[in-house]
């Protein structure tokens, strides 16, 4: 099972636990392409495969769908995700449920299309205009590419907000056996959509449910629940245009705080240390194969190592800083110059160290071995 | 069109229904309070209901429009209206989407999409407001000012060749193009009227004032209705006061204005090819003099949301349901005791 592979039957997983038609579109890209080359084949799902003009039609069609009540999903990578930022953008201000696939590769501009790279957190934590909260879930290996489109797309319903998924060039085209999943235990990520009024017989769009902070989705084709909604400043429930300056401030602190609050509906981080280590080696993404195999390494010379790895990387676990305070030194290897390592340095005053290779080859364990050995 | 009233009784809709309870905020004198008008009076008679009508618009003056429609809507960002109108409309066939976009909007920063909506055959209908300046932004030109245009952004005067709607839609193979003026609320509607029975594509010029940055744009041919070249199908190209005068096709196949005789082209807006209908669109380059107005091209072509949904019937005819347990099961997969 490759990445892609398992990205793909993830999408459609989606699809059917959220009992959504799945709209996946994208402009063809490497190393992304085979997510829509997959998808394209299994229209018998009710998957509509649409191959745009260029990227940004690409998440446009993948959003109006979104309007209209499907699962809208775009595929990507790096030079074709910037294009597509301002419409994420709008995606945020219209809070309706978008997937994005980012398979990163090696950059800047066209870099390396085939090599892989984690460099392009950063730019999908930040690279919008103004404040633009995305969360942002990162697989960690070929066959769990399946359960983070899962993942990402139950985020994306629940709190009606676009989702990046990062995967990268190693992800995507690695193999690894997989053990089938067991279609009776997936979640169900249905949502529902509004078709009553719901304040005062009429129906605010920016309504929220006190719980997820997710606003009311009236799908067109709902009688009496006509609404416009737009890239314009809204006004908190109403979503009328609004230039008042306290509600400008109000929503994006509460755009902010419904990405914070997901934090409470996603597993705590989990830390392997079997035997209480002082050092704690924190990965993302897809390094988790040949960190673990390192800390194995290690581990055998009877040298201690935990290994933590996340695969939500906005929001956070709502342990990771009580994680990282547990241990004296942190190390985070990424294939970038530490855009992890600036979050966690940023978020929880941590004095956590790099390793940072931008080879465009996956890490090497005994590399990692080494360096984690010379902190020892 | 007639709705449930909520107690059992059909109600008969106006084009007050249509209006929403936003407060129209365009320059008083707006040409684009004619068209919204025409839109909402027109709107009953399309015989939606009303929840199934989806404006979607871009950015600029004319985008703001989606906001005064008793429909759903999405105003959106700049130029992406027909990408966003594109992912709608596939994935809900049951819906009517429209676009509505400026000159800017759908001609500058939207061109790529525009032409690939038209080139589909997505089932949208474009509404164009076509005022030959940047409104929204104070006054720049736009890619349909005339050559020369003097404003902020062009004191020597623009450099840039103006595009032609009409020409770039016939270009891009649109399957119904037509122009209309915002003022004439009976020509309007007309178009409208075919616009929205057109399955597929419908891109509509509409010559819309912009009284604050390019008052009288216009004017040659709202004011002088004897420049107006009004095409009928079937009826052989006249126009002037007293229709003296007509279209005949030169042996080149361009078009060229003549006193009326009984050697004047006769307007097919079904011909196959287009030739015809971009030769009519190239009488006026920019609208100075006589210019066609109505419906230069109306064919039939297969609609992309219809061939979308064919395939997907046809894999779920041919394979079956999709099942996911299948599929996860499909392949080379072994067991491990």
């Amino acid at each position: 099972m490759t990445g892609n592979q398992a990205l793909g039957l993830g999408l459609i997983a989606a699809s059917t636990q959220s009992k959504l038609p799945l709209f996946l579109s994208a402009y063809p890209i490497t190393p992304a392409s085979d997510i829509l080359h997959d998808l394209a084949r299994h229209k018998n799902f009710g998957i509509r495969t649409f191959q745009a003009e260029d990227e940004i039609a690409a998440v446009g069609a993948a959003l109006g769908a979104s309007f209209g009540g499907a699962l809208g999903v775009c595929t990507s990578s790096g030079p074709g995700i910037i294009l597509k930022m301002e419409t994420i953008g709008l995606a945020v201000a219209l809070e309706l449920p978008l997937l994005i696939l980012d398979i990163q590769r090696a950059g800047p501009s066209t870099g390396m299309p085939t090599k892989p790279e984690q460099a392009d957190l950063l730019a999908v934590m930040f690279g919008r205009n103004a404040e633009s909260p995305v969360p942002v879930v990162a697989a960690s290996t070929p066959g769990g590419c399946f359960e983070a489109a899962i993942e990402a797309a139950r985020i994306a319903l629940k709190y009606r907000t676009p989702v990046f998924l990062l995967s990268d060039a190693y992800l995507a085209n690695g193999s690894e056996p997989w053990l089938l999943p067991d279609v009776a235990a997936l979640p169900d990520i249905s949502t529902e959509f509004a078709e009553q009024p719901n304040v005062d017989g009429g129906f605010m769009p920016y309504q929220r449910d006190p719980e997820t902070l997710g606003r009311a989705w009236a799908i067109p084709g709902t009688a009496g629940l006509e609404h416009r909604i737009g890239g314009l400043e809204k006004e908190d429930v109403t979503g009328n245009v609004s230039y008042d300056p306290d509600n400008h401030d109000h929503m994006v602190r509460l755009r902010a705080q419904k990405v914070a609050g997901i934090a409470a509906d996603i597993p705590e981080l989990e830390v392997d240390d079997p035997d209480g280590a002082s050092l704690l080696v924190l990965g993302w993404g897809g390094t988790y194969g040949p960190i673990q195999s390192a800390a194995r390494r290690l581990r055998k010379d009877g040298k201690k190592v935990a290994h933590a790895h996340l695969t939500h990387l906005n929001p956070f676990p709502r342990n990771l800083g009580a994680v990282l305070g547990r241990y004296d030194k942190v190390l985070v290897p990424e294939m970038n110059l530490g855009q992890l390592l600036k979050l966690v340095r940023a978020e929880f005053l941590v004095d956590a160290v790099g390793y940072n290779r931008v080879r465009g080859l996956p890490f090497r364990s005994d590399e990692l071995a080494e360096a984690i050995e010379a902190m020892l | 069109m007639s709705e449930n009233g909520g107690n059992g009784k059909l109600v008969q809709l106006t084009g007050k229904d249509f209006k929403s309870d936003q407060e129209v905020r365009w320059c008083p004198g707006c040409g684009d309070y004619a068209i919204l008008a025409a839109v909402q009076s027109f709107m009953p008679e399309l015989g939606i209901p009303r929840e199934r009508i989806v404006f979607i618009s871009g950015i600029g003056c004319a985008a703001r429009f989606p906001y005064y429609m008793q429909t759903y809507g999405m105003h959106s960002i700049h130029g992406r209206a027909p990408a966003i109108a594109t992912g709608l409309s596939t994935s809900r066939p049951d819906l009517s989407v429209w676009v509505v976009t400026g000159d800017g909007d759908a001609l500058s920063i939207g061109g790529n999409h525009l032409i690939h909506a038209l080139r589909r055959n997505v089932n949208v209908k474009i509404l164009l407001f076509n005022n030959q300046i940047y409104g929204l932004t104070k006054g720049q030109y736009s890619p349909t000012s005339p050559l020369g245009t003097r404003n902020k952004s062009t004191p020597m005067g623009s450099l840039d060749w103006p595009f032609n709607p009409v020409s770039i839609a016939l270009g891009a193979e649109a399957s119904f193009v037509a122009r209309s003026i915002d003022t004439d609320k009976k020509h309007l509607t007309e178009i409208l009227r075919r616009a929205s029975a057109h399955p597929g594509s419908a891109f509509v010029e509409i010559y819309q004032n912009c009284n604050v940055y390019n008052d009288g744009a216009f004017d040659a041919v709202k004011e002088q209705t004897e420049n107006q070249i009004r095409l009928e199908h079937g009826q052989p190209i006249r126009f002037g006061a007293e229709g003296e005068r007509g279209v005949r096709l030169r042996a080149n196949g361009s078009c060229e204005l003549v006193d009326a005789g009984d050697d004047l082209l006769v307007h097919d807006e079904h011909q196959e090819d287009g030739a015809l209908a971009f030769a009519l669109s190239r009488i006026s380059h920019t609208p100075h003099g006589p210019t066609p107005i109505g419906i230069f091209r109306d064919i039939e072509r297969p609609v992309y949301d219809e061939l979308m949904a064919e395939q997907l019937e046809t894999a779920k005819a041919e394979r079956g349901e999709g099942d996911l347990a299948e599929l996860l099961h499909a392949g080379d997969t072994w067991q491990v005791s």
